[in-house]
């Protein structure tokens, strides 16, 4: 282990990274306000929908691949031989 | 400047000459061969050539027209970046194995006959098993077999295909065949075997991950796409490739989640995307083919520069599970910067090259009034974001700090990287020089206002939601372990299998060998010397008490050698009479 420091090492450029994600997302939830959009379909017209829409998929995604298919699928690695 | 070769063949025949070139010379022939038929394709004209007579047949090498050209160019540019890629690699028969598969790959799609399809297609199936095999371990021969065994049994349904479609109507060139007979479904299966569809879908994540670093670059772009071709020009608007794609879809991300090896995890990923494209045929508009092929095109640009750069990491650390790895950034930045380009373009990120081509099968979708359709890829969109762009590069390049510092890898591999990279960019500001190659015509504006919006919405909330998810620890666990798919039936499930009917066998083997053996001529000999003692016996079942025959009562004929007596005499009056 060397005892250069790197850039995430600190942990103020951590934070600079997660602080500009929180901005961003402020900024895309006001920009929605000021969007004219054309709804294909009915939830399209919601504000924010693609926000939750992505939020919940990813929570969804994580939650199922944890609970459900690590338990059933995993198997230790020598598993064919 | 008509067409000097087709481009398929030229690959080919340069392959054989690869052996006679040593050290600067074979790194300047290795690029000549893509960058000249690349310069050939940009003259072609639009129609068929290298056509002649074969058994009353017309075999057509080279047919052209917009569709076949688009796959042309970006197979060249991605074989010219895949060799630059594989300059360093010294086994001359890897370079050659990579030549013949691309040129397969280049043969299927500009010839305009099912025969020389076949042909390719072959070519592409064993040429591909050896750039698995060229890693030289164990499982990658193993992986190897398989890979050829599952790819010859799809050459053999393409066969049969073919073969009953050339009885059905007498020729046998390659244009629209639809799903309607048994011939199209038997061609079908062959494509999809290709082309990942589920539950044949087992060996690309197997074999994939077990090629040589190099040679990961090369299989991940030709043969799904070669398949995803076939389909675009036989099938287009078959509505069963609709579920088909969007289960693809859905069942590359979940597996992505939970494997370990991260060239795995790309594997899959490359399902989840072809099963984009698969949904693009079959929603069958102008649009929606339009969307499968431009996203074919640049899906092998950000898919070859994920392979790259995690090959990379392969190749520096000699690590190949994300378990293992973690905080290289620290001492391969450009890798880190070359992979994170690519995450972001498969992403559809807008202003990368994936945002102008996933969004025209979504939008093509959305326009067909297919709501479930759409739900369900934007849902994949944000797990493709979260899995390839966040949590892969979060195992291996920061995250948690395994200790381990390699470099970033030699010039050539970064110059290939580079490459890629800027070309996923290039497309992603100007989508018009992607648009203008496309098959069909096409007006569609992919940079509106709520579309970028929108867009930029579903991935900063999905990466929200990791950092959330992360902080609070619940996160698929990163351990050492394989995960189960459909291979369990032929890997587990067939040797079973074999297992149970060869103990079957070996009982009844030796059964046989003890009535053929022993039993019969037994009796036999006990026949001969005294055929009223055996009888006697028989009806007794008592050798020894022949003064009982006064006794004899009828009793039940036991022994399964009566039996077989009792059959040789019923054959023996059936023949005689």
């Amino acid at each position: 282990m060397d005892k250069k420091e790197y850039f995430f090492d600190k942990p103020g450029n951590r934070k600079m990274v997660n602080i500009s994600l929180y901005l961003f997302i402020a900024l895309l939830t006001v920009a929605d306000l000021f969007i004219h959009k054309h709804p294909h379909f009915p939830w399209e017209g919601i504000p924010s929908f693609y926000s939750f829409y992505g939020f919940i998929s990813s929570v969804v995604l994580v939650l199922i691949a944890k609970y459900i298919l690590q338990p059933l699928l995993n198997r230790e690695e020598n598993y064919y031989d | 400047m008509t067409n000097l070769m087709p481009p398929g063949l030229m690959f080919i025949l340069g392959a054989l000459l690869v052996p006679f070139f040593k050290g600067k010379f074979k790194s300047v022939y290795l690029l000549a061969i893509p960058i000249v038929t690349l310069l050939g394709l940009l003259n072609m004209e639009v129609g068929s050539s290298w056509s002649f007579s074969f058994m009353e047949q017309s075999i057509v090498l080279c047919k052209v027209d917009k569709l076949s050209l688009l796959f042309g160019y970006i197979f060249s540019i991605i074989s010219i970046i895949a060799i630059t890629y594989a300059l360093k690699v010294k086994s001359a028969g890897e370079h050659m194995s990579a030549l013949f598969y691309a040129g397969g790959g280049l043969g299927v799609v500009f010839s305009g006959d099912m025969f020389s399809l076949f042909i390719y297609w072959e070519i592409m199936a064993i040429a591909s098993t050896f750039l698995i095999i060229a890693s030289k371990t164990k499982s990658s021969y193993s992986a190897g077999l398989r890979y050829l065994m599952i790819h010859l049994l799809g050459g053999l349904f393409l066969v049969l295909g073919i073969i009953l479609h050339f009885k059905k109507t007498g020729s046998i060139s390659f244009g629209y065949i639809g799903l309607t007979d048994m011939a199209s479904w038997l061609i079908f299966i062959g494509f999809g075997i290709n082309c990942v569809f589920p539950f044949v879908h087992a060996w690309l994540p197997e074999a994939y991950p077990e090629s040589s670093v190099t040679g990961g670059v090369f299989l991940s772009a030709f043969t799904t796409k070669t398949a995803v071709y076939v389909l675009l020009r036989a099938f287009p608007g078959a509505d069963i490739l609709i579920p088909v794609g969007v289960t693809m879809t859905v069942y590359g991300i979940f597996y992505a989640m939970i494997v370990n090896d991260c060239r795995r995890l790309l594997s899959y990923h490359i399902m989840s995307q072809v099963g984009y494209m698969v949904t693009g045929i079959g929603i069958g508009t102008e649009m929606a083919l339009n969307g499968a092929a431009a996203h074919a095109f640049t899906h092998i640009l950000y898919k070859g520069l994920l392979f790259m750069g995690m090959g990379s990491v392969i190749h520096m650390t000699g690590k190949r599970r994300k378990s293992d790895l973690g905080g290289l950034y620290r001492t391969m930045p450009l890798t880190t910067i070359f992979y994170l380009i690519a995450g972001v373009s498969i992403s559809a990120f807008p202003f990368f090259s994936g945002f102008i081509s996933k969004s025209l099968i979504v939008t093509a979708g959305a326009e067909s009034h297919m709501p479930l359709v759409v739900l369900i890829l934007t849902l994949v969109g944000a797990g493709t974001f979260f899995s390839t762009t966040l949590k892969l590069p979060y195992s291996v390049f920061f995250g948690h700090d395994s200790g381990l510092r390699p470099k970033d890898p030699p010039g050539n591999m970064l110059a290939a990287m580079g490459m890629a990279a800027f070309l996923c960019i290039l497309l992603g500001w100007m989508p018009k020089l992607l648009y203008d190659i496309l098959p069909y015509p096409i007006d569609y504006a992919p940079y509106t206002a709520s579309h970028v919006v929108g867009q930029f919405q579903l991935l900063a909330f999905s990466a929200l939601a990791f950092v959330l998810l992360v902080n609070y620890g619940i996160y698929p666990s990163e351990t050492r372990v394989i995960n189960l798919d459909t291979e369990l039936i032929y890997r587990k499930g067939v040797k079973n299998l074999v297992f149970v009917i060869d103990k079957c066998l070996i009982f009844l083997c030796d059964y046989m060998i003890l009535v053929f053996h022993q039993k019969i001529p037994e009796y036999l000999t006990k026949f001969y010397t005294n055929p009223l003692q055996f009888f006697r016996n028989i009806l007794n079942m008592n050798s020894s008490e022949v003064s009982n025959v006064g006794a004899m009562k009828p009793r039940l004929m036991e022994g399964t050698i009566f039996w077989f007596f009792l059959l040789f005499v019923i054959y023996m009056v059936l023949v005689l009479f």
